[in-house]
């Protein structure tokens, strides 16, 4: 059970404030991790960490590979797919725009071309909408295409930031089920950040709680599912 | 008549030139969503380089070439060595650095190769070619080479890869990032290409109006007007407009206003477009969510 | 850039530095009595100039800096307000001081009108429709059919005016009191205007237009207003321009003027009244010195040519926006905020909060 992504001592800097202290985690290969928290907590600023978007201090390895100094387009190369918080979606280009956009970074055009195919499998709502420009989309269908974006990068691992943010609840199950089917089949860890902390919880397999910057608690979902005092606490449920 | 069709064939053969012109704005604007204020300084130094390298000796259409890579190179630089360390900081420091880039080229043009007006070359044979003398083989030359560059450009913009991703780094810099896109070569790459593009047009443009520091400034906003009619995030739209804008400007100086209020009336169609139809002629509305 | 709270704004008064700054500058033709030197007339003329731009760059900084619309553009009003006065004294005899307000008033109409279009502009979009104003300002002051008033490319030759009877002072030293009391009045009328709600609405409006807006800030109405003042103050200083200089042309004119004005906004620092001063004190500094900085760059770098001002300018700007965005009012600040967290007592630590430490092992 290797470790696909490895944090130590991350410390994490808007200018002078400090928003992470010294935090430590783990993902295991092949698994979904969930950082949990209360808005602030620090969730949003620790996948900005480790993709080197903020300024920060101390150690971050993937496959056990140092990539504490990489530029965040470096990280990416190295099959990281981070889908950031609001989306980030190309308003001003179409959905197939937005999804063949990973061809400039794949040298393997077949691979590339399978993932579209995979995309569209999974989304085939994305399928219908090729040509339209994407800041049309709902916020749904931005969600689903920029897990499409990700996946077209091919990755190992996936740092999702709050996906169910600003989406009906009906949409938010359908697309957990779909993380679901990609950590399982096309074997891509996950690190996912989220406030709607029941959804993530029960996709997860381990979990770390965040409080102001530090790691309160972490354990297995099941336990921390299971403990009513800590939810209440962290989880306000 | 017959008059009327010789001042639109003259709006249609300056309006080449602003179509020119434009294209290097767009071309900026579409890789680094900004506004080049200094295109058009840019463009006159590198025809004063081409002018020296022809004055040394060297062939015309070498001299073309070795300005074009120069300028390539040049643009590149400024974006990483100048605009660079600027890249997060607000548009006002842009714009302000732009027009100190727009300061300094004059100022080195003038004091290296003075203001004394000098004649350019043209690759084109004299004469003309459209019967009545209406339009020199020049002015036809400027329509060929522009429409070439507007063909490229096109291709490489919406159909090959690169294209799509200086598109993207400009667009959304962060998640172009996220998608492995090395977004800072992006934008040098642009400006490289727009410098390029400049020195074509000010390579046109002065056999024309003679070469002089003062050459491009007003042929500048004609540019900006051109792009802006027909959308600045477009290349063919820029082209469109450039023809459009000068057939007008012909027509308009002909039949109404005169010939001196030029520039007034550029001004007046900059202020329009982007008051009553930002998105030019052919361009698209992008929607923006708050 | 997010708004920093001045403290000038909390303050009754105008503080100290204002005060002793100002009166400072009364003081200085005073020397003209004790110092029989001809070259005096030439320092009055630098102060009023120094003055003129002071103005002209708070009028700018009025519309860039407080309430965040760019504007390449400004030498247009800075021409407008010339000639208006030029014209009025010239054609329609008024005495000099009678054109400022004249001056004042189509200044302001001329930039309220501009607001409008302005309004829908943004960043690059509004630099960009300033540009091409005053790129076209020189050729639409040389067009034949206003030639009759504006004396074409020539331009208009004024006369400078004496000082009133009975006043024992130079020409120039009144003019320089004259520019000084104008520079006065409105320094104070600004402090006042950006003191209160109006000031704190424009500011709103630049660090962001939809929540002011939301707020209940009428923000068309304020930025059109904005526009119309900042161009009034410009327009003044075009006015106290041609009265100083007793010569207005068309080519005085060109864009040019607007980088300049750019150049002292941008030295002396946006939203700084103080950095207004600094940029014209900058403006006229580098005037003067042009020559001899040009010839100490041939020698330290070895140029074959002579540097031209522009280039300098140009250099400055580059330089600023890397070292000083802010200006030199802008450093300062920053230096006394420095200075004073190295003074402070330190903050005390906040106590950690209480954490659940429960680190358990997988199972899985």
């Amino acid at each position: 059970m290797a470790a696909i992504l490895e944090v130590e001592k991350l410390s994490a800097y808007y200018g002078h404030i400090r928003a992470l202290y010294e935090v430590d985690f783990s993902i295991e290969e092949g698994g979904v991790t969930a950082l949990l928290g209360a808005n602030g907590a620090g969730k949003t600023t620790t996948l900005r960490a480790i993709c080197n978007m903020v300024r920060r201090t101390g150690t971050t390895r993937l496959a056990g590979q140092d990539i504490t100094r990489r530029s965040t387009e470096d990280i990416v190369r190295m099959r990281v797919a981070h889908v950031p918080e609001g989306r980030g979606t190309f308003t001003g280009l179409t959905v197939e725009e937005n999804l063949k956009l990973a061809f400039h970074t794949r040298r393997d055009r077949a691979a590339a071309n399978r993932d579209l195919d995979l995309v569209f499998d999974l989304f085939p709502r994305l399928a219908e909408r090729l040509r339209q420009q994407a800041g049309t989309l709902s916020g749904g269908e931005q969600q689903m295409l920029a897990i499409g974006r990700a996946l077209m990068l091919g990755p190992r691992l996936m740092l999702l930031d709050e996906p169910s943010f600003g989406l009906a609840p009906l949409v938010v199950q359908e697309i957990f089920s779909i993380l679901r089917r990609i950590n399982e089949r096309e074997k891509v860890s996950m690190l996912i950040v989220e406030q709607n902390a029941a959804m993530a919880l029960d996709l997860a397999d381990h979990v770390y709680l965040l409080e102001t910057g530090r790691v309160v608690t972490s354990g297995p979902s099941s336990l921390v599912q299971n403990d009513a005092a800590l939810r209440r606490a962290y989880l306000g449920y | 008549m017959e008059f009327f069709i010789q001042q639109i064939a003259a709006g249609l053969t300056s309006g080449a030139i602003y179509a020119c012109v434009a294209l290097g704005l767009v071309m900026i604007f579409v890789s680094t969503d900004h506004i080049n204020f200094a295109q058009g300084e840019m463009a006159m130094f590198s025809t004063y380089l081409a002018w020296a390298l022809i004055q040394a000796g060297i062939p015309y259409w070498v001299a073309f070439g070795l300005t074009i890579v120069f300028s390539f190179f040049g643009g590149l630089l400024i974006q990483r060595v100048i605009l660079k360390p600027l890249e997060t900081a607000p548009v006002l420091s842009l714009v302000v650095c732009f027009i100190a880039l727009l300061s300094i080229f004059n100022a080195i043009a003038g004091m290296v190769w003075s203001y004394t007006v000098k004649q350019f070359p043209s690759p084109f044979p004299a004469g003309s070619m459209i019967a009545g003398g209406l339009v020199s083989q020049h002015q036809i030359g400027v329509v060929a080479v522009t429409m070439i560059m507007l063909g490229i450009l096109t291709v490489f913009f919406r159909y090959t890869t690169l294209g799509l991703a200086m598109r993207a780094a400009a667009q959304n810099p962060a998640s172009a990032r996220l998608m492995g896109v090395r977004v800072s070569w992006m934008l040098a790459l642009g400006w490289g290409l727009a410098a390029s593009i400049g020195a074509v047009a000010g390579m046109l443009v002065a056999p024309i109006v003679f070469l002089d520091p003062g050459m491009m400034a007003g042929i500048l906003i004609y540019g900006f007007a051109a792009a802006l009619v027909g959308g600045i995030g477009n290349p063919g739209g820029a082209v469109a407009g450039g023809f459009i804008v000068g057939v007008l400007e012909n027509l308009v100086g002909t039949y109404l206003i005169g010939n001196e209020l030029k520039l007034t009336l550029a001004l007046i169609l900059v202020v329009c477009v982007l008051t009553l139809k930002p998105a030019g002629l052919f361009g698209r509305v992008t929607v923006k969510r708050v | 850039m997010a708004a920093q709270p001045h403290s000038w704004a909390t303050k009754a008064g105008i503080g100290w530095g204002a005060l002793v700054f100002w009166l400072f500058m009364a003081t200085l033709p005073l020397i003209g009595f004790v110092w029989d030197d001809p070259s005096f007339d030439y320092w009055m003329f630098m102060g009023q100039s120094m003055l003129i731009y002071a103005i002209a760059v708070l009028g700018l900084n009025l519309l860039t800096g407080f309430n965040g619309q760019i504007s390449l553009g400004h030498g247009a009003f800075f021409a407008l307000g010339a000639y208006i006065a030029a014209i009025l004294m010239n054609d329609a005899g008024w005495p000099y001081w009678a054109t400022l307000p004249a001056a004042a008033v189509v200044c302001f109409g001329a930039g309220f009108l501009f607001g409008f279009p302005a309004l829908k502009l943004e960043g690059h979009y509004l630099a960009l429709a300033t540009f091409s104003l005053a790129i076209a300002v020189p050729q639409l002051l040389k067009h034949k059919a206003i030639t009759h008033w504006t004396g074409g490319v020539s331009g208009l030759v004024l006369e400078k005016p004496d000082p009133p009877f009975g006043v024992p002072l130079s020409p120039d030293q009144f003019l320089y009191y004259f520019c000084l009391g104008v520079a006065a009045l409105l320094f104070w009328a600004a402090f006042n205007l950006l003191r209160g709600r109006t000031g704190l609405g424009l500011m709103a409006i630049r660090d962001h237009a939809m929540a002011a807006a939301t707020m209940g800030i009428d923000t068309a109405l304020y930025k059109t207003i904005a526009f119309g003042i900042s161009a009034l103050f410009t327009g003044v200083a075009g006015a106290l321009s041609a009265i100083t200089v007793a010569y207005v042309a068309p080519d005085s004119f060109t864009l040019q003027l607007s980088v300049y004005f750019l150049v002292g906004l941008v030295v002396g620092g946006l939203s700084s009244l103080p950095g207004c001063i600094i940029g014209g004190v900058f403006l006229v500094l580098v005037q003067n010195t042009a020559q001899s900085i040009s010839n100490w760059a041939k020698g330290t770098f070895a140029l074959a040519y002579d540097v031209p001002p522009w280039a300098i300018y140009g250099v400055v700007l580059l330089l600023l926006m890397y070292l000083l965005p802010t200006g030199v009012a802008g450093g300062i600040t920053r230096l006394r905020v420095w200075v004073a967290r190295r003074l402070a007592p330190p903050v005390p630590r906040a106590s950690e909060p209480a954490v659940i430490q429960r680190q358990t092992t997988e199972a899985d």
